[in-house]
């Protein structure tokens, strides 16, 4: 809902640019004063009238969204407020539903629905006139300010570098934002079971009791069997992905001819494109399927959502990424080592062996390291292709789950967010993201190192 | 034998040894390229074997009699009336004589309860509202006998591609006998016809899979890339061009450097996780809309922009800045007017592989809620809707045979638009690339 003193900034600050270009044109000589172009004189108003206003304007929208709220839950007669607070909020709202003109299913006092309009109402007549007479003053006051003294061009660069600072912080923020979104809900998590049932327990099975006295009882939350899962799926993907990539890397760096690394490097390529939920299909109707009709066949019992399809599939992904890092990593060794090797006899192969990748082996951990990461991350394949039942298990043919697996069983569809299983959620959110983080940023610093090392 | 004679046998004993050593190597590469290969040529064989057929269906033509006396009794033409007819008897009745419009079976003679059942089961479970539209449509049709062409039931379609094997035993296939001898006889009267399947571009999800199409997760996912690319592209260009051109080195650039760098390698499954922590219960925006998936795209995609802006910015040599400086403009101003538009196609490029990646995305909208039964195709990015790649998570879990062939031919759809955009960037990496 945009008011109408939006509206008036906004006609406001466009005709504010011309006016500002007019002063500008009359009062300054712009030929001989360094101040500007006119167009910043313009500019210059534009944002003096706008962005003061602007700002009151988002803090009062925010301050008066969570006043209200808090204000009108007091508002409501005390026989009529629920205990719970999840119900309280849900109460609330429908008591805002109906304010805005809306249906709502429970009945709400009327004496709350006239209060939040009340106030609502007053508080929009309040923002609408503070933030016109704002803008309208700050317009004055440095419309008067443009003449020969005034530094337009400067201002507005200071301005725009602001601008272009905030944007580059909003990665900070993201980072900021993760981070206490999981450290949040995962310390709410812990006040409810132990740090060390968490990490060491053997069980997990999150059902929590739905209403109170059903069977089903208390949740158990040992992660250990989820932490296995992941470890084997990963294991599985990287046994394959590892030789398979490097060799290609390899092959494709110092033997391939340059057409043929043109046709083949992009071919590869395409399987990195491929989205993951494409990979999951794949794993769950072909290769799952395909590896439970072959082990039957040599009278084996599989599962069929076994750690074997899906890390299988994995590795698939993962080729492209081993192998594009590796052939840097390995192109980047300088040629006089090659050369050296050669003229003292070693055939290619041995030259490879005994001098490029020990030379190249550091950035080749850090490939192998980020793969990891992104094995350890990867969402869909699993969530398609293993199982949900969270078994301690070393056989492949088994299924097994893993924490994105159990992550998006606990969080999707509705459920109460205060309950112990989304912050479970939470939990094993947050232990994913401190390994990989760990993992990528040694992983980056080795790469850069090595960069260094051979530039 | 010399004793040289002895040690060029040896040395040249060696030196076989090592070139086969060399031999294997070479193969043992070429064969983990061919496997590499064939990985991909079995992952897309896969699903275009798969999902061809799901772009063609099996239509129905059969006589509807339309019965005054059902629709609308006392001829009030009014809509209300005509929408509200009993539907179900009206189309049942006109199934029921298909088989005497075949001479299957004598007039007058009534079939058994088992075998209407058996009847009605191959024309589609939306026949009726479809019927009911047509007439909606043409309230003149009223009282007439009207010739419909619909889909079957998605049992028939699958039948007739082959699918489903009629030599199992009855218990164990969807189709019984009777149903089978039916459909041959159908198809040699020419009432059953294939036909491209134009359900799937032009409706949105159902439970019955001859009804589900993508349209509404098209539109769900060009929503929230919509949201996304207005979001993060200037932010990206504009992070860019900060650290680039005008970031002191000091430690906080090397913080938010560091911090891009990870960004990009997050799962993002944790996206998702912050996503629902903040966008959904903090700001508590609208659930499954496109606003709160495009959003969380928006960060997963930063770093990505980022990344390829630098490199972009990075390559226009520093000549072009000291020109413009040397004739008197600011540092602002040779960035604006010179630098920027000389690395915009880089920036581009960066821009559309970002967005690629974020169309392909599906764990951190699971989170955001986007996976849900949808019918309706969203308007704007406050509907709840759903994503492509969500709809074919959500279409590969159904049981129905009928999904199968439709999740892969979705997932065509899929990469055909991926394959596009990537495309799309390379010709204007070729295009606009320039060597200086």
């Amino acid at each position: 809902m945009l008011d109408i003193s939006l509206y008036f900034i906004f006609l406001l600050g466009l005709s504010s640019y011309y006016i500002g270009k007019n002063r500008a044109k009359k009062n300054i000589n712009l030929i001989t004063e360094t101040g500007g172009l006119e167009s910043h004189y313009g500019m210059y108003l534009v944002v003096w009238t706008v962005l003061p206003a602007l700002i009151f304007y988002i803090i009062w929208t925010i301050i008066s969204n969570y006043l209200i709220k808090e204000a009108t839950l007091d508002s409501i007669p005390s026989d009529l407020l629920p205990e719970n607070i999840s119900m309280q909020r849900l109460f609330l709202d429908s008591i805002i539903v109906v304010a805005k003109g809306g249906n709502s299913l429970s009945k709400v006092p009327e004496i709350s629905v006239a209060f939040y309009q009340n106030f609502a109402y007053y508080s929009t007549l309040g923002k609408s006139i503070s933030t016109i007479s704002i803008s309208l003053i700050s317009f004055f006051i440095f419309y008067r300010k443009i003449d020969s003294t005034l530094r337009a061009k400067n201002f507005l660069e200071r301005i725009i570098l602001v601008f272009l600072f905030i944007s580059s912080i909003i990665a900070i923020m993201t980072t900021v934002g993760i981070i206490l979104s999981l450290v949040v809900e995962t310390s709410k998590f812990f006040q409810d079971v132990t740090i060390f049932e968490y990490f060491f327990g053997l069980l997990w099975s999150p059902q929590m009791a739905l209403r109170e006295g059903q069977v089903a009882a208390e949740g158990s939350f040992g992660a250990v069997p989820v932490f296995a899962g992941t470890f084997l799926i990963t294991l599985i993907a990287m046994a394959l992905a590892g030789p398979v990539g490097l060799f290609s890397a390899i092959y494709l760096s110092e033997y391939a001819s340059k057409n043929t690394r043109k046709i083949i490097k992009p071919t590869i390529e395409i399987l990195a494109g491929v989205p993951t939920v494409v990979y999951g299909f794949f794993a769950a109707l072909v290769v799952g399927p395909f590896i439970r009709r072959t082990s039957e066949s040599f009278g084996l019992a599989a599962s069929s959502e076994s750690a074997l399809a899906a890390g299988l599939v994995m590795g698939i992904m993962i080729i492209p990424f081993i192998s594009s890092l590796s052939d840097d990593v390995i192109n980047s060794v300088p040629q006089s080592l090659r050369e050296a090797s050669f003229g003292v006899g070693a055939t290619k192969s041995e030259t490879i062996k005994k001098v490029i990748i020990p030379a190249a082996l550091p950035g080749i951990v850090a490939a192998f390291m980020l793969a990891i990461s992104r094995a350890i991350g990867e969402t869909m394949i699993v969530v398609m292709a293993a199982g949900l039942s969270a078994k301690l298990t070393a056989n492949p043919l088994d299924s097994v789950t893993t924490v994105t697996v159990q992550i998006v069983t606990l969080l999707v569809g509705d459920h109460e967010f205060d309950s112990t299983k989304t912050m479970a959620a939470f939990a094993l959110g947050m232990t994913l993201f401190a390994i990989t983080l760990m993992l990528n940023i040694y992983a980056l610093r080795v790469v850069k190192k090595y960069r260094e090392k051979y530039d | 034998m010399t004793n040289i004679d002895l040690l060029e046998n040896q040395r040249d004993k060696l030196i076989t040894k090592r070139y086969n050593k060399e031999k294997r190597f070479i193969l043992i590469g070429r064969l983990a390229i061919a496997l590499t290969i064939m990985f991909l040529t079995i992952l897309l064989g896969s699903i275009v074997l798969r999902g061809i057929s799901g772009f063609t269906t099996t239509k129905i033509t059969f006589n509807v009699t339309l019965d005054k006396k059902l629709i609308d009794p006392e001829s009030t033409n009014d809509k209300k009336v005509i929408s509200s007819a009993r539907w179900r008897k009206i189309t049942r009745d006109s199934i029921y004589n298909v088989l005497n419009d075949m001479s299957l079976v004598m007039n007058g003679e009534v079939l058994s309860k088992a075998e209407q059942k058996s009847l009605v089961r191959l024309f589609s479970r939306s026949s009726e509202y479809q019927i009911r539209d047509i007439v909606m449509d043409d309230i003149s049709l009223v009282g007439k006998t009207i010739e419909v062409t619909l889909p079957t039931a998605s049992e028939v379609d699958q039948f007739l591609k082959g699918k489903i094997d009629e030599n199992l035993p009855e218990d164990n296939r969807p189709l019984n006998n009777i149903q089978i001898s039916w459909i041959k006889h159908m198809v040699d009267n020419g009432m059953i016809n294939k036909t491209f399947n134009s359900n799937l571009f032009t409706k949105g999800d159902s439970r019955n899979a001859e009804d589900a199409g993508i349209l509404g997760a098209l539109m769900g996912s060009l929503l929230a890339l919509l949201v996304c690319l207005s979001i993060s592209f200037p932010l990206g260009v504009m992070a860019s061009i900060y650290l680039e051109e005008f970031a002191p080195k000091n430690k906080l650039t090397d913080m938010i450097e560091v911090n891009i760098n990870n960004l990009a390698a997050v799962p993002s499954i944790v996206f998702g996780l912050l996503g629902l922590a903040i966008f959904l219960n903090v700001f508590n925006l609208p659930r499954s809309s496109p606003l709160a998936g495009g959003l969380v795209l928006a960060l997963m995609t930063l770093p990505t922009i980022i990344i390829s802006s630098r490199a972009a910015i990075k390559a226009v040599p520093p000549s072009i800045r000291e020109a413009a400086m040397g004739l008197g403009a600011s540092k602002m101003q040779s960035v604006t007017h010179h630098v920027l538009p000389l690395a915009m196609p880089g920036m581009l490029t960066g821009t559309i592989i970002g967005m690629a990646q974020a169309l392909g995305e599906t764990a951190p909208l699971l989170m955001m809620g986007m996976v849900a039964f949808i019918v309706d195709i969203p308007q704007s990015i406050t509907d709840p809707s759903t994503v492509l790649p969500a709809q074919i998570f959500l279409w590969s879990d159904q049981p129905e045979r009928g999904f199968e062939e439709k999740t892969a031919a979705a997932i065509m759809v899929l990469l055909g638009f991926l394959l596009t955009m990537n495309a799309l960037a390379v010709f204007l990496r070729n295009k606009f690339e320039r060597k200086w």
